[in-house]
């Protein structure tokens, strides 16, 4: 079988790599190097960050806690920063903080994502076109310079939530063209026509028909998005524009450029955060990618 | 004369292997044109690919050999090991799906002059392949076109001006006409009986379809799992199948006031009782020219029969 | 006819994108609960220590009103925004750096940004396809794996690591580079210009690694796609080289789809192009747009948004346009 490279959604085509042609046992499958690495990677650090917070001596975002830039030692497993916060605990509860930002967008921007790009897929036609103009508008559109407007109007006054629902509000639409294009190859399949002339409405194919299909594709989209909102946010902590008095992978990257780490030679400051988001990011991108060729290899024995 | 000695092709996908072409003995006389029959997965198309010598992993040739009987460009003999080398000279290939097999983004025209069998001259094949194609019913324009700019029918006529520029002694058909309406069907195959007239060499066709075969061959090859069960004149075949298999497939064939759905039916019931053959069947002569498997325990047994 | 109808689709679908995309910077401030003039009377009050009169502040307001373009209602500030941009390309003054124009502020940083932006882009796209192409068109020797590895390793890191990495390695650990960078400004010598190149270095170099990634991978699973069509493989069969088949058949039909992908991600590689230049201090629009963040100057950031959101859909445009010139299916229809 071969497809028609040149219609082929260049997007679709990386997260879908080529069919493997393993096909041995029944769950076999289910078990491929970048996937088992992936999971591995990832169940590690997020049961890390989510288990070891509640044995934090103090709370890593207090300043002056401790002495101020102390070294690596046995107390403090990465030293302490210029405000005398331990760099261990930040890191590990910005690893969590991060992690449950990127899930939580991740969620919204899913259901966005699912409702705008099949109803799109679906219904077609003017609809369809409206809808995608829309969506292509806001996935051309540079996002940076509107955070950083919206980051500069809501300084001070934003809470962690709002950051999360900004990322939402202009995270969805990449997702959508994703879905609609998948929508739009099922429209024309057969089930899909039987349940039509079999008198099912458009609300009962979307859900039954539907939904179960592309439900495959949607975990490697909420794993990517994940990463995307976690990303967005560290930028935007980074620059300053996030609630940055807030630990994530990206306010601890802020305060060790705003306080100069490189000059003062706090090297680790930087260094940890760096090595534990090239980590995350590395099991999130294994975990899609291993998922997309597990579900490949699934589809290639069926 | 190409002649293939109890040729074994097998694939090789993990620890397993899979003999797809099983044990098949066959001569094919010159200037002729051998029709290929049998379901996907017969082995018609690995068939096909071993004599062209496309063999690639996982595929190889598990035993046996092929004779061509040909001598190459270099003037030695071609074999499996450098007919790489005559591809589109003394060999040449006509594939299925004449649609997609030129790349849509380069002219025609280039498409004529960028593999081995051009470098010599490339303008002079250029001037001549432009005089070539108006002989085959295409425009000279077509040349300067880019594929989308043809009609199926025209593509597969660029496809066969490019497998026949070179008068090659061997031509191998893959499903030459399955993507073309009924029509243009027919014209390209007048257009391939007449040029293997001209040309005098071997085209094997492979097709599913039974009324290619019986309006274009002269001989045909009916294969079943791998194997040869039936080969002969096309005529003989088509009066008087021999074997079951065969009878099926020729059932197939709708005729005009025939009651054709009961009879594919039917037979395929009476064929699927008459498969169970035992591993090693060979091919009999029943009558001159006409070769039928037979198990091993049949009584007209004619040892080593060549064909 | 076919040609002409797919320019002016796609001229046509320029405007309309501005257009939304102009009208989304306008309309978002306006939803957000906070008013910027407020923000910044209440920023002057504290720093008189609360000794402004209300007459003082009322007066102040209307001037404020007037620069941020805020008197009258919705529709007339929308209507007298756009006029704004579209004839006269002016954005007010900076308050930062008041009185000096928006745009003058803007047009000075705009080609720094450009010409970082288009070299990294060209050369990350440039290598990244020939290495993707390699990689996908050998995809079942070893070797080609260790390239796409490159593109595994690099796709996911974030623009800000890579750019504090690049920091950490080669301005502090390898101090080949200075730690922070100073670009001179005024009269072009080639002196200057040589050390513009080489403080441009370290961003270019995040920028190309950023970029390179993505393009490895989506190269490579294009070429690996290709090389299963039909005219691929009859190309073979007809004797073709590996190397004709790879540039004219493989690359020449896997591009296609790569120059789609360029035209829609330019928005994430702008937004990359910012963040590094802020992460560099380099004087593009990325440093103004922190700049005037931090300092609550927002006619300059509704400039840079609006030039962010111009550049970036005339980019696009651009590249679909040359997009005919290499699939003639759509030059000849």
């Amino acid at each position: 079988m071969s497809m028609d490279v040149n219609n082929l959604d260049p997007v679709a085509v990386v997260v879908a790599p080529t069919p493997a042609s393993a096909s041995r046992g029944s769950l076999v499958w289910l078990v491929n190097f970048r996937l088992g690495l992936g999971l591995l990677i990832l169940a590690i650090m997020g049961l890390g960050s989510f288990i070891l917070p509640n044995f934090a001596p103090v709370d890593p975002s207090l300043q002056a806690s401790y002495m101020r830039n102390l070294p690596v030692s046995g107390i403090h497993l990465l030293g302490t920063n210029a405000l005398g916060q331990d760099i261990f605990w930040f890191l590990v509860f910005g690893i969590r903080n991060s992690l449950t930002l990127g899930i939580l967008v991740a969620v919204g921007v899913t259901i966005i994502a699912t409702l705008v790009g099949l109803s799109a897929g679906y219904i077609g036609g003017k609809f369809e076109r409206i809808v995608m103009l829309f969506v292509d508008t806001f996935i051309t559109m540079p996002l940076l310079p509107i955070l950083i407007i919206l980051g500069a109007l809501i300084r001070g006054n934003t809470s962690f939530l709002t950051v999360g629902i900004i990322i939402v509000l202009f995270g969805w639409a990449w997702d959508a063209r994703t879905v609609r294009s998948m929508a739009l190859s099922l429209r024309e399949r057969e089930f899909i026509n039987m349940a039509r002339f079999s008198g099912a409405n458009t609300m009962q194919i979307l859900l039954r028909e539907i939904f179960p299909y592309v439900s495959a594709y949607m975990v490697v989209g909420f794993i990517n998005t994940v990463l995307f909102a976690i990303n967005i946010e560290a930028t935007l902590a980074v620059i300053g524009l996030s609630k940055v008095e807030v630990p994530t992978l990206g306010s601890i990257i802020f305060w060790a450029l705003n306080y100069n780490a490189l000059f003062t030679g706090q090297y680790v400051w930087l260094v940890a955060p760096i090595i534990a988001t090239i980590t995350l990011f590395l099991g999130l991108f294994l975990t899609s990618t291993g998922f997309n060729q597990a579900f490949a290899s699934k589809r290639g024995v069926s | 004369m190409i002649r293939l000695n109890d040729l074994k092709v097998s694939y090789r996908i993990g620890n397993r292997v899979i003999d797809a072409v099983d044990g098949v003995n066959l001569t094919i006389p010159d200037n002729c044109i051998v029709g290929i029959a049998g379901e996907s997965g017969s082995g018609k198309s690995t068939l096909m690919k071993a004599i062209y010598g496309d063999i690639q992993q996982p595929m190889y040739l598990s035993r046996g050999s092929i004779d061509y009987g040909l001598k190459g460009t270099d003037g030695k003999p071609v074999t499996t090991a450098n007919i790489g080398k005559e591809w589109f000279k003394t060999v040449s290939y006509i594939p299925q799906s004449s649609m997609n097999s030129l790349n849509p983004v380069i002219r025609i025209r280039e498409q004529f002059i960028d593999f081995p069998g051009t470098d010599s001259n490339k303008k002079r094949v250029l001037e001549r392949a432009r005089q070539y194609i108006g002989k085959l019913g295409l425009p000279p324009e077509a040349m300067d076109s880019y594929p989308h700019q043809l009609s199926g029918g025209m593509r597969q006529r660029v496809m066969i001006a490019l497998a026949t520029f070179f008068q090659p002694e061997l031509i191998i058909a893959d499903e030459p006409t399955t993507a073309l309406d009924v029509v243009v069907q027919k014209e390209i195959l007048m257009l391939l009986m007449e040029l293997q007239e001209q040309m005098g060499n071997t085209i094997l066709v492979v097709s599913h379809d039974m009324g290619v075969h019986y309006q274009v061959t002269h001989k045909m090859l009916i294969m079943y799992a791998g194997r040869v069960v039936e080969y002969g004149d096309t005529e003989s075949v088509f009066a008087d199948p021999q074997h079951a298999y065969t009878r099926m497939l020729i059932d197939s064939l709708p005729t005009i006031g025939d009651d054709s759905m009961r009879g594919v039916m039917a037979s395929a019931a009476g064929a699927s009782g008459d498969r169970a053959y035992d591993a090693q069947p060979v091919l009999v002569e029943v009558k001159p020219n006409h070769f039928v498997a037979q198990s091993t325990a049949a009584k007209t047994l004619v040892a080593g029969a060549t064909l | 006819m076919g040609l002409l109808s797919f320019i002016a689709k796609r001229i046509g679908l320029y405007f309309v994108v501005l257009f939304i995309g102009l009208t989304i910077t306008f309309m978002l401030p306006r939803l957000m609960p906070i008013n910027p003039v407020d923000g910044y009377i209440g920023q002057l009050q504290s720093r008189a220590n609360g000794t402004l009169t209300s007459e003082a502040i009322a007066e102040m307001r209307v001037t404020l009103e007037q620069l941020y373009g805020l008197n009258g209602n919705v529709f007339v500030q929308y209507v007298s925004y756009l006029k704004r941009i579209v004839f006269s390309f002016d954005f007010g003054p900076s308050f930062t750096y008041y009185p000096q124009p928006v745009s003058a502020m803007i047009m000075n940083a705009l080609p720094w940004t450009l010409g970082l932006l288009l070299t990294s882009t060209v050369i990350a796209w440039t290598l990244g396809n020939l290495v993707g192409l390699v990689a996908g068109y050998f995809h079942k020797k070893k070797a080609a794996s260790i390239l796409e590895f490159v593109g595994i390793l690099l796709y996911p890191i974030p623009y800000y690591i890579l750019a504090v990495s690049m920091l950490l390695l080669l301005a502090y650990i390898f101090p080949i580079f200075p730690l922070s960078a100073t670009f001179p400004v005024g009269q072009m010598t080639p002196e200057k210009f040589g050390m513009i190149i080489y403080n441009s270095l370290l961003p270019g170099i995040t920028l190309v690694l950023a970029g390179f990634g993505w393009n490895i991978l989506s190269m490579k699973a294009l070429t690996v796609a290709t090389t299963e069509e039909p005219y691929v493989v009859y190309a073979r069969l007809k004797g073709a080289s590996n190397w004709t088949r790879m540039t004219r058949y493989v690359f020449r039909n896997a591009l296609l789809p790569q120059v789609t992908a360029l035209a829609l991600s330019l928005g994430m590689v702008f937004n990359g192009a910012l963040l590094t230049e802020m992460i560099f201090s380099y004087p593009g629009l990325g440093l103004v747009m922190r700049t005037a963040a931090n300092g609550g100057d927002y006619n300059v950031l509704y400039g840079a948004i609006t030039i962010s959101i111009i550049s970036v859909a005339t980019a696009g445009l651009v590249i679909d346009l040359l997009y005919p010139l290499l699939d003639p299916r759509i030059r000849h229809k």
